[in-house]
């Protein structure tokens, strides 16, 4: 790699600017996944997804400090940030809920749930409180077809089996800064002799 | 069938904490991967492992179900160079939600039965693809994979044996398009997820230019079983011609929705009135998808002795795909849902070739009409011959998973259809 980094984090090659850095130990991080690839191109999706956890989006700034510290074209990065949809390309709302209303969900109160959060937050799928607070999307199937009406959380945390009250509460929880747990679904045992255990699964 | 009801699951067995690695080597765990790297007797060289594997009768869970050993038999012979396994952990056909569970609850399973392939195939790298989505997932295979490491069942001389493996996990961002396995080399090597036109096919050009070979999450998940308990074990679970346990992902409307690990040929009405516990607030059957969007629409008079493999799916006009069955009542309203589906498809077509990008756009606009009651039965005969145009027509099968249920859903539910359809004024023909 011809790329220099400089000592106080700055990540930019000869080749231009960003508004953006990375810290040096992010510098180092991506060296590190340097080295599971046969090339450096292979990086160009977790070195986007650690820009986006650190900067809350990928707009075309965020896009040209990856661009630049993997020195690789612009162009590629740009058309790989475009073709994905879990990049944010404009920065969103603090708080993006990502409500599932494909196949299973539609059967099952996805759009239910989806025009209770138009309703309660006062926005449209697709737009973001004028507090910045939440943006609001619909999902296509996200893996949680029986678990249905279920939401994700700014690309991490899935809610589940959702009603009206529950969505109130993971409101409340997401404004007062907390997010809520990882929701371990266990499998149900089919044995009719010990009917409502769960297989599978940790004891913690 | 055996009885269902003493089946003793072995993808997720019933076992407190087995996604520590102490307690999934205490039941059994690595005894697999164990035995195929030192038993010389039982296994020789990494053919004979290919050889039970393919004897087995693995049939692909992705969704294509193609025989797991022969297709490690394609692999060409070793020439120095790298070679690769891809575990696609994409799973985003609507309707699926099962590989989830290996990582949760089993994944050291899944790892163990990676690491046989790659020895079975002399590969030197193992790439994880997992959707972007599935991040809570992506940081419990994490754990495991680096507890793997630290007990050299991954890296250098795996367990003490010459035999040296690495396993990297890969993040998807959001693209169903990236399950399609040719779509998902393209991901891994950093671009955009368009498919490959086929040939050359991935085992002589696959990543990097490299023989590669891509396999479902819960088909590796097998291979471990079959190496301890033999070939033989595997073909008496389930369905003759379509053997071993399968993850059920039930969902819609029924009682006890969820994901359920049985044996394959389960009859459909067993999954729906006994497994998940019947149908939600007494209602009557209407239809079921067996597996996945793709798979055409089965109506319930269908059902009756309808069984959950492969050649009996397809003897019914559907097909198998990833065995996520989601169920609708009487309530159902069939000509909304094509609707949803359709819309998926085209949400989702990379865009590459015509027919489809173009098409499934066609059929959410057209479909759209007809939900809104603007639709003529007209219409409905367009549709058709759209889905004509694109299947067989383009460079994956996208086009032909969006075509599918457009096709049977109207063939089977024409009624619902025209009902809901203004009278042309030209008349069709
Ligand atoms: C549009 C499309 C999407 C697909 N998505 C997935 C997926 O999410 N997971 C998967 O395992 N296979 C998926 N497949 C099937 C793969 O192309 C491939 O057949 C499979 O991963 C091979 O593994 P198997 O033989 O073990 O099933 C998809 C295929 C198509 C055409
Ligand atoms: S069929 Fe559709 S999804 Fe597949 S390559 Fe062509 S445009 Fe892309
Ligand atoms: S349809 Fe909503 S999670 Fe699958």
């Amino acid at each position: 790699m011809s790329q220099k980094s400089s000592d106080n984090g700055a990540s930019l090659s000869q080749n231009g600017t960003s508004a953006y850095t990375f810290t040096k130990e992010q510098l180092a991080e991506i060296e590190v996944l340097k080295t599971k690839y046969p090339e450096v191109q292979a990086v160009t999706l977790p070195v986007l997804w650690m820009a986006q956890d650190t900067f809350g989006h990928v707009d075309p700034e965020v896009q040209r400090l990856v661009a630049y510290t993997l020195d690789l074209p612009e162009s590629h990065v740009h058309g790989v940030a475009e073709f994905y949809t879990q990049y944010f390309k404009t920065p969103k709302g603090k708080h993006v809920l990502d409500v599932c209303t494909c196949l299973s969900c539609h059967l099952c109160g996805g759009m239910d749930t989806l025009g209770y959060l138009e309703n309660k937050l006062g926005i449209k799928a697709g737009e973001t409180t004028p507090d910045g607070e939440f943006t609001l999307q619909e999902a296509e199937c996200l893996g949680a077809c029986g678990y249905a009406p279920m939401m994700q959380i700014t690309n991490d945390v899935y809610v589940n089996h959702l009603t009206p009250e529950k969505v109130d509460q993971v409101l409340d929880q997401l404004a007062s800064g907390d997010t809520p747990d990882f929701e371990s679904i266990p499998m149900p045992l089919v044995s009719t002799t010990s009917n409502n255990e769960a297989a599978g699964g940790s004891d913690e | 069938m055996s009885d269902w009801t003493t089946y003793e699951p072995v993808l997720i067995p019933n076992i407190a904490g087995l996604d520590r690695l102490e307690t999934y080597r205490k039941h059994g765990g690595y005894d697999a991967l164990h035995a195929v790297l030192h038993d010389q007797n039982t296994w020789p060289d990494p053919a004979s492992v290919v050889q039970e594997v393919k004897e087995a009768n693995i049939r692909g869970r992705g969704g294509a179900g193609f025989n797991a050993g022969l297709k490690w038999s394609f692999m060409p012979p070793v020439d120095g160079g790298p070679r690769y396994l891809a575990c696609n952990g994409d799973e985003s056909e609507p309707g699926t939600f099962k590989d989830r569970k290996i990582f949760e609850y089993n994944p050291f399973l899944f790892i163990e039965g990676a690491t046989i392939a790659a020895y079975a195939m002399s590969i030197t790298s193992i790439y994880v693809y997992i959707r972007g989505e599935y991040r809570s997932w992506i940081h419990k295979m994490e754990k495991a994979v680096s507890d793997a490491y630290d007990a050299g069942l991954l890296g250098q001389n795996i367990l003490g044996s010459d035999f040296s493996v690495d396993l990297v996990l890969h993040s998807g961002a959001g693209a169903y398009i990236c399950g399609e396995e040719t779509s998902l080399l393209e991901s891994l090597e950093g671009k955009r997820g368009y498919p490959r036109v086929k040939p050359p096919f991935p085992a002589q050009r696959g990543l990097w230019g490299r023989p590669t070979t891509i396999n479902n999450i819960e088909t590796l998940s097998n291979v471990p079983g079959v190496i301890r308990n033999g070939a033989d074990w595997f073909k008496s679970i389930g369905a003759e011609s379509h053997p071993g346990p399968i993850l059920y992902g039930i969902s819609g409307h029924v009682n006890r929705p969820g994901v359920y690990e049985l044996p394959s040929g389960m009859p459909v009405m067993t999954l729906i009135e006994e497994v998940a516990q019947g149908m939600r607030n007494g209602k009557k059957l209407k239809a079921i998808i067996p597996g996945g969007s793709s798979t055409p629409i089965l109506p319930a008079k269908d059902l009756e002795d309808l069984t959950m493999d492969a050649d009996a799916l397809r003897g019914a006009g559907s097909m198998m795909g990833t065995a996520g069955m989601v169920v609708m009542d009487e309530d159902t309203d069939i000509v909304e849902t094509l609707w949803r589906i359709s819309k998926f498809y085209h949400h989702e077509s990379c865009g590459q070739c015509t027919p489809c990008r173009e098409g499934t756009g066609w059929l959410e606009k057209i479909l759209e009409k007809v939900v809104t009651g603007q639709g003529t039965t007209r219409d409905l005969d367009l549709l058709l011959d759209i889905t004509s145009q694109m299947e067989g027509r383009t460079i994956c099968a996208l086009a032909d998973a969006a075509a599918w249920p457009v096709r049977y859903t109207i063939s089977r539910f024409r009624d619902e259809f025209e009902a809901r359809c203004k009278p042309s004024l030209i008349p069709v023909g």
